[in-house]
């Protein structure tokens, strides 16, 4: 083989390719956060960032290996999975009170 | 050599979901992009030997939330917004503070290369598989915040159905 190709295709996949996937995905969740005037999109983008993170305690729990960074992993989803619940909530009493989701329109919780 | 294959293939998913996430212009369509990523996240928690969180994440972020998000979309009527503008007029700056975070990341990644070390050579191959092996660490030294945890979802349960149900005044 090439040695090109072998760098390319490692036997195994160096932590550092997993770091900088992470990296990659959590700057597009910033920018979508900053980006998108929809509530909603603006909120996925927050999963995105979180997601991004979660993929780096796991692959340093597999470099290390060791299993606690899958625990902090695990907590961090139930943290989304309450975030997720009373975010949307609020965003459907927003769309009640004001029939629009621009953040742009809602900047205060006032009426 | 095969793994570096899924691992090319999982993160093309991962990535590519993501960066239509935030282009989509339809929320829907945004949701079923971020399920993309999301399995493409799972794929790579499978490749890294962590079988709890990839069944975690496929049953509790694709099955849970985003099917939530996907309610909440058709509860909300965004028609409208669809044809609206989709990013602020100030995106520059958006532009300039993401692509400053990200390079700042790689720039620290760079920096600290060094210090990873080699991979740990597998000592013992634990016997337990790794639920096992998580179900004792989690019953055990992290039983406290586990306890937190659920204390956490059940007063997020009364918020959002506090917080979404109609006004009886």
């Amino acid at each position: 083989m090439p040695p090109e190709l072998t760098q390319l295709l490692p036997a195994s996949v160096p932590l550092s390719w997993y770091l900088v996937l992470s990296a990659i995905l959590f700057s597009l969740g910033i920018a979508g956060f900053l980006f998108r005037r929809n509530i909603i999109t603006v909120f996925m983008s927050i999963e995105l960032m979180l997601n991004a993170v979660n993929l780096t305690f796991v692959a340093f729990s597999y470099h290390l290996k060791q299993v606690d960074g899958h625990i902090f992993s695990f907590f961090v989803m139930v943290v989304a999975a309450a975030e997720a619940a009373v975010g949307l909530a609020i965003i459907l009493t927003v769309f009640k009170n004001r029939a629009t989701l621009e953040i742009d329109e809602v900047s205060s919780m006032k009426l | 050599m095969l793994d570096t294959m899924f691992f090319y293939m999982f993160a093309l998913l991962a990535v590519a979901g993501a960066i239509l996430t935030i282009t989509m212009r339809s929320a829907v369509h945004c949701a079923i992009s971020l399920i993309a990523s999301l399995a493409g996240v799972a794929g790579l928690y499978l490749l890294q030997k962590a079988e709890f969180l990839f069944a975690v994440q496929l049953v509790l972020y694709i099955g849970g939330i985003m099917v939530l998000f996907l309610f909440v979309i058709m509860l909300v009527n965004l028609d409208s917004a669809a044809k609206e503008r989709q990013f602020h007029r100030r995106w520059a700056g958006g532009a300039v503070a993401a692509v400053l975070a990200g390079a700042s990341a790689l720039w620290l990644l760079s920096k600290g290369a060094p210090s990873f070390g080699s991979p740990v050579a597998q000592a013992a191959p634990s016997p337990d598989g790794n639920v096992e092996q998580l179900a004792d660490l989690l019953f055990r030294q992290y039983l406290v915040p586990f306890e937190l945890a659920s204390l956490l979802l059940l007063v997020a349960i009364v918020g959002s159905v506090l917080m979404a149900k109609k006004r009886t005044s």
